[in-house]
């Protein structure tokens, strides 16, 4: 589980999730450190994106589902009827697989964030899209056509443009859905070292599965096999002495 | 003889994949030939600016009837749009899928209604509620007016519009709006900012096949408009669109000179403002299915 | 009030605001959806309102007695046939253009040759031609033909108005067939044209007869294109050459009339024409929804 020295942020309390009455998620139990990067792994379609999903309440949205159970940030359920749905989800930051821009200019895509929460003022605006660009690694690329749409980017600049939008309402988590499969080598390397330099100051939450990507950022790995957390710790401990066959088969590649 | 079959085929085909082309051309071409008596013997800018329309003194000012068609047309796409993008975007955001299946039917069911229906049910309801308004408004009508006409043309374009409005919203991928909730964003916020900006070209190609299809429709608009030819000045006046000139007066067409010419006119002005029309809306929404493919 | 709690509170209105926004969105949506579907209910209960009274044996059994404007005897059968005949006629004629073509721009050529392109375009324009144009060209024939208004004349204007409708329809489910069941069936001999008609035409079949009814539909409750080219009669149509009355023609004639016996007809005419509608117009989506469950993929 969670090493002593480490602060819980996230902690998912017996999660049932399923869409129309098919299970898809089974009792989970999970706790996610803070300023920690944890790595989901799991074969594909075993509801990685899912358990991802249900940290910021994205499949609220979604026909036939039940959901079941808690998801504690910081203490307090997000599931619970009182909580403020449009805070929950300021709190953490969604990279999703492909890049999905809105359809807007660069700036306006930055800024998009805080002025939803009411930030009015240009002068503050510029400052956000510039700090934001700058901690994605965008700025020099785009300093001088802020305001062109944001699809005529490369998709690796698409990728980190999103990471900026993610940023700019100042989340306290980073949740990342296969960030880099959509992307090409080069730029999949530079999504990559950004979300490590955040680690510092973030608690980053990423699905994946590629192997050898969790073995170079993960902090910690949860292995989810058919909706079921199979196994979660430490990673160096979960890669080197895997508890559970199925970890271990998995790890191997005789599953996936 | 299969292959005798299959050669035949493959020749005559071509000739079948032509006919729409001949027809559209034949169609042009016949009625610009059964006007040119007034066409080719009257500047155009008279015909289409000039408004005395005293056929049987060789006067054609088509003025009242294109202003009538545009007064009523206008106003019934000004009255179907906001309801068609609200109801749209309201099914295609926030309602559960059992309700947009039946809003589905729902919309088919009254685009294939036939026009004389909404005429009936505009006479019965439409014009006697029009005239009470007038009657709030301190103008006296009749109720049959250019404003009954297009209510009723609302009524039966917001099928259409409605239908190609939900196209274009489904054709946006559901992470773009993931995208806006996860920032924090309300489904409205969301809506607004989001969908209805990446919707906006689709939605102006639906208004303009909207406004094409009002623009020719004829019977109902015929049975509740008024068909007085003058232009109309308040939404209360009665009007005469194009479509009701020619429907009403086919039966003189052939006694008094030139008639049957002027209405063969007022056919050709339709077929040009709708086609002309549609081919712009058409390739919007052809540039908005390749962009989403 | 310390800057923190005052910053909290502007927060807390902000929210508020912006999900009073949000609701008043949904409310709104709402109440526009329902009127769309409270003015179809609407629509449909004024026509049975008016129409049931109508209806009786007499009303579908017998012609119109002494003039189909002022005779106060008889019932519909005049239209009802001759919406028939017109309605099936026209259907069939353009059937047998348009199906041919469907396959054609689908099987003969690939979806983006230019001549297919060309062709869509043009049945997209014929498409979007208003019916009274129909009407109009459908008289510049009758009178280069030197046919008078007729059921003949009726048919091909219809059939005219009904080809657009009816390709479109059919090329969007033949489209659909996967290019591997074509090559299923080149692939055992068979030529293009009994590929196209044996296998892609049977695997749509559902969405053609679809096609066919949907542009019946259209075709049979149309006024503008057939009033100058049909007619109208208070007889049944004995040849084609004779003219036909229609149902919608017998609305748009009867209902003015001070007549009530004769606005009695109209209104049969109405009740009778949206059942007929309505009931193609269903009969339509269940087949095209089972024929999406059932096609080869």
């Amino acid at each position: 589980m969670v090493l002593r020295q480490d602060k819980v942020h996230i902690s998912v309390r017996n999660l049932n999730v399923s869409y129309g009455g098919l299970a898809v998620l089974r009792d989970i139990n999970l706790d996610v450190p803070a300023r920690k990067t944890t790595v989901i792994i799991g074969p594909s379609g075993c509801g990685k994106t899912t358990l991802l999903k249900s940290m910021n309440r994205l499949l609220d949205g979604i026909e036939d589902v039940k959901i079941e159970g808690e998801v504690l940030v910081d203490g307090e359920n997000i599931y619970d009827p009182a909580a403020e749905v449009t805070l929950v989800r300021r709190k953490m930051g969604l990279l999703s697989q492909k890049p999905q821009v809105l359809p807007m200019s660069i700036y306006d895509n930055v800024a998009y964030g805080p002025r939803i929460h009411g930030e009015r003022d240009r002068r503050r605006l510029d400052r956000v899209v510039e700090d934001h660009l700058k901690l994605a690694g965008l700025w020099d690329e785009v300093k001088d056509r802020l305001h062109q749409p944001a699809s005529n980017l490369s998709l690796g600049q698409q990728q980190r443009l999103c990471l900026a939008r993610g940023l700019a309402v100042e989340p306290e988590i980073i949740l990342g859905d296969e960030p880099t499969s959509a992307l090409d080598p080069a730029s999949s390397q530079n999504v990559e070292r950004r979300l490590g330099e955040l680690k510092k100051d973030y608690t980053v939450v990423i699905v994946t599965h590629i192997l050898r990507q969790a073995r170079r950022v993960a902090d910690y790995i949860a292995f989810l096999y058919l909706g079921e957390l199979v196994e979660h710790g430490p990673a160096d401990e979960v890669f080197s002495a895997p508890k559970d066959p199925r970890t271990r088969a998995y790890l191997t590649g005789e599953i996936s | 003889m299969r292959y005798f079959l299959d050669r035949s085929a493959r020749r005559l085909f071509p000739l079948l994949a032509g006919f729409p082309g001949f027809v559209v051309l034949l169609i042009a071409a016949g009625l610009f030939f059964r006007s040119r008596a007034i066409v080719l013997t009257r500047p155009l800018s008279k015909l289409l600016f000039a408004s005395a329309w005293l056929p049987s003194k060789g006067e054609f000012g088509f003025l009242p009837f294109i202003a009538g068609t545009m007064y009523v047309t206008v106003v019934a796409v000004i009255l179907a749009l906001p309801v068609s993008l609200l109801a749209a975007a309201y099914l295609s955001e926030c309602a559960p899928r059992r309700l947009r299946g039946l809003a589905a039917t729902v919309i088919d069911v009254l685009a294939g209604l036939p026009s004389v229906i909404f005429g009936v049910w505009g006479v019965l309801v439409v014009v006697p509620a029009v005239g009470a308004l007038a009657g709030l408004f301190g103008a006296a009508s009749s109720g049959y007016s250019v404003l009954a006409g297009a209510v009723v043309l609302a009524v039966m374009i917001s099928p259409t519009v409605m239908h190609i409005i939900l196209e274009v919203f489904s054709s946006i991928p559901a992470s773009l709006r993931e995208a806006s909730l996860a920032l924090g964003a309300t489904r409205w916020e969301t809506t607004r900012r989001v969908v209805l900006r990446k919707a906006a070209p689709g939605i102006i190609a639906a208004t303009v096949l909207g406004f094409s299809r009002a623009f020719g429709e004829t019977i109902a608009v015929l049975m509740v408009v008024g068909n007085v030819a003058v232009i109309p000045r308040s939404p209360f006046d009665p009007g005469y669109p194009l479509p009701a000139l020619i429907a009403n007066n086919y039966g003189e067409m052939m006694s008094v000179p030139m008639y049957d010419a002027a209405l063969m006119f007022a056919a050709l002005i339709l077929l040009v403002v709708v086609i002309v029309s549609n081919v712009l809306a058409r390739r919007v929404l052809v540039r908005l299915e390749r962009r989403a493919a | 009030m310390t800057a923190v709690a005052a910053a909290a509170g502007t927060a807390d209105r902000r929210l508020a605001r912006r999900k009073r926004a949000d609701r008043l969105f949904r409310g709104l949506g709402l109440v526009a959806t329902g009127l769309v579907g409270g003015v179809l209910l609407l629509i449909l209960a004024v026509i049975v309102w008016k129409g049931l009274p109508a209806l009786n044996l007499d009303m579908f059994t017998r012609t119109p007695r002494g003039g189909y404007y002022i005779g106060r005897e008889g019932g519909i059968l005049n239209a009802i046939v001759g919406s028939a005949l017109l309605g099936l006629g026209a259907t069939a004629a353009a059937f047998f253009l348009s199906l041919p073509l469907a396959l054609f721009l689908n099987i003969y050529r690939s979806r983006t040759s230019r001549f297919a392109t060309f062709t869509r375009f043009s049945l997209d324009v014929l498409w979007g031609v208003p019916s009274i144009v129909y009407g109009a060209f459908g008289f510049i024939i009758m009178a280069a033909l030197g046919l008078r208004a007729s059921l003949l004349a009726g048919i091909i204007t219809v059939a005219l108005l009904e080809f657009p409708i009816m390709t479109r329809a059919m090329d969007e489910v033949v489209r659909l067939v996967p290019r591997e069941l074509l090559d299923a069936s080149y692939s055992v001999g068979a030529t293009r044209l009994e590929t196209a008609f044996k296998v892609a035409a049977r695997q749509c079949a559902p969405g053609i007869l679809t096609g066919v009814l949907i542009a019946f539909g259209r075709g049979v409750g149309d006024a503008a294109s057939v009033l100058f080219t049909a007619g109208y009669t208070d007889r049944v149509p004995a040849s084609l050459f004779q003219p036909a009355a229609t149902l919608p023609l017998a609305i748009f004639f009867q209902i003015g009339t001070p007549y009530p016996e004769v606005q009695q007809r109209a209104y049969a005419s109405a009740v009778v024409l949206t059942v007929l509608v309505l009931a193609i117009s269903l009969i339509g989506r269940s087949f095209s929804r089972r024929y999406r469950k059932t096609v080869v993929r």
